[in-house]
């Protein structure tokens, strides 16, 4: 067998999703185009051009990791999970508001400085009220009271919003704790906004 | 720069209002009601907006013209003798066949990549000065912008003809696609995040699904180069990947980079036998 058909059999072996009769092209090639494309990035923006292996296996199965490899991310990804240090999961719930309808921050056209939204209702309908909330997550509606604003559940809450993944393997949610996108007072923040009696999530 | 975060902003700011004001009216058990009447009164505005007559971009179309036909460079020769994959100097139909593999390059370029080369080729033009101005903003008309709004026009009223069939165009295409799905960043985004599956908005905004050939991708990129309202300027699909990269927190993409026309090429292909109806006009 000659070099290339070996490369070519070893790409088409780690890309089951594709068709047979298309091109397979081995992935540190596919690689070598993202690291030209991005060749100009700033040295602290660098480590955003690669992938962690989650990313990496999520990319390669196209979010359907087999149960074996979903199962070491979600194993992963929960011990990426930091608490507070005090136990109180639930800030302040109107900050969490701010914070959920804020779409800013990590973007290269944000000024230095920014703080970073979580942008929940780009993806999740979440108080009755804001009727302009996007469908590529679940409704949310009511979710702490559907709860029944239960400690346990409120400490879940902030797990899956810390790290997404740790429930759902190759989750499409951002996992906004591990990558420190949100600080751990603003996930407490949303936790509260989402799971808070008082808040308009749960009127 | 400012202006593209203050779009974003805007952008939801009218949608939640619009989104009140409806909300008023249909009462709170009617959400989803409240919503579709929101996408219908977009749907209202595109329409309104959607006028050919009163497109600024043909602005941009007739700028283009001039720039193609204008003797320029070191070389002090136009483009006009520039081969964009149909023949020297043939317009009608290039943008439709665009991107593709040209043999004198040995590569697969995009539109505004071969552009690139004939200004340097034929013209011994200045890229850097020209793509110092690839993006168009206030007081600052971009070369690059007016010249693809000028030959996209060309392929006006014509279907989409994606150029697969060499190993190189078949390699750039396998490439687009898994660019297409790869995740990365700090928010584990990719393309599919978004438009990954079928009837999904993020707000109110619709989101077409490429993951399958077909109509959401016809329909898009059969509409661009496009006037953006918003952005008072005309853009180019080399700028809304630039855009999406933004949103992916990314850092900027190279700008006429293999990556950008390996997507462009797979988003084409997921378009074949689309119309073209360009420049049109969007938010």
């Amino acid at each position: 067998m000659k070099p290339l058909s070996i490369s070519v059999v070893l790409a088409a072996l780690s890309f089951p999703a594709l068709a047979a009769d298309k091109v397979a092209v081995p992935p540190a090639e596919v690689e070598a185009v993202v690291q030209a494309m991005f060749k100009s990035a700033l040295e602290d923006w660098k480590p955003r051009v690669g992938q962690d292996e989650t990313q990496r296996v999520c990319t390669d199965t196209r979010n359907n990791p087999p149960d074996a490899e979903a199962a070491k991310i979600k194993a992963r990804e929960l011990a990426s999970i930091a608490y507070p240090e005090d136990g109180n999961v639930m800030g302040d719930w109107k900050k969490g508001e701010k914070i959920a309808q804020t779409g800013t921050g990590g973007q290269f056209s944000d000024e230095p400085g920014t703080v970073n939204g979580g942008n929940c209702y780009a993806c999740h309908q979440m108080a009755a009220a804001e009727v302009s909330f996007g469908t590529l997550g679940p409704s949310l509606l009511g979710y702490g009271k559907l709860k029944n604003f239960q400690a346990a559940e409120n400490k879940l809450a902030l797990a899956k919003i810390f790290n997404a993944q740790s429930v759902v393997a190759c989750s499409n949610m951002p996992r906004f704790g591990y990558h420190k996108f949100l600080s751990m007072d603003q996930i407490k923040d949303v936790t509260a906004y989402l799971m808070s009696p008082d808040s308009p999530v749960n009127k | 720069m400012a202006r593209t975060r203050h779009e974003t902003r805007t952008a939801a700011g009218a949608g939640a209002l619009l989104a009140f004001v409806l909300g008023l009216a249909g009462g709170v058990a009617a959400e989803e009601t409240a919503a579709d009447q929101s996408e219908k009164e977009i749907e209202k505005y595109r329409a309104m907006i959607n006028d050919p007559m009163a497109n600024p971009a043909f602005l941009n179309v007739d700028r283009g013209e001039i720039l193609w036909k204008t003797a320029r460079g070191s070389k002090n020769a136009s483009l006009e003798t520039c081969d964009l994959g149909e023949g020297a100097g043939k317009l009608e139909s290039a943008y439709a066949k665009l991107p593709r593999y040209f043999k004198d390059a040995d590569k697969v370029l995009d539109l505004e990549q071969r552009l690139l080369w004939c200004m340097d080729k034929i013209q011994g033009a200045d890229l850097k000065e020209i793509l110092s101005r690839k993006f168009s903003g206030p007081g600052k008309v971009s070369d690059m912008e007016d010249l693809v709004a000028y030959i996209a026009n060309k392929s006006s009223g014509m279907k989409f003809s994606a150029q697969v069939g060499h190993p190189k165009e078949q390699q750039a295409y396998a490439i687009g696609e898994a660019l297409f799905y790869r995740r990365s960043s700090i928010e584990d985004f990719s393309c599919a995040t978004c438009h990954g599956d079928t009837g999904k908005r993020i707000r109110l905004q619709a989101l077409p699904d490429f993951t399958k050939p077909g109509k959401d991708a016809q329909d898009t990129m059969g509409s661009w180069p496009t006037y953006r309202v918003s952005q008072s300027q005309m853009r180019t699909m080399q700028h809304r990947l630039w855009d999406c990269y933004r949103q992916m927190r990314m850092p900027a993409p190279e700008y006429g980079s293999e990556g950008i026309t390996a997507l462009t090429l797979y988003l084409t292909k997921q378009a074949d036998g689309g119309e073209i109806t360009v420049p049109s006009i969007k938010r």
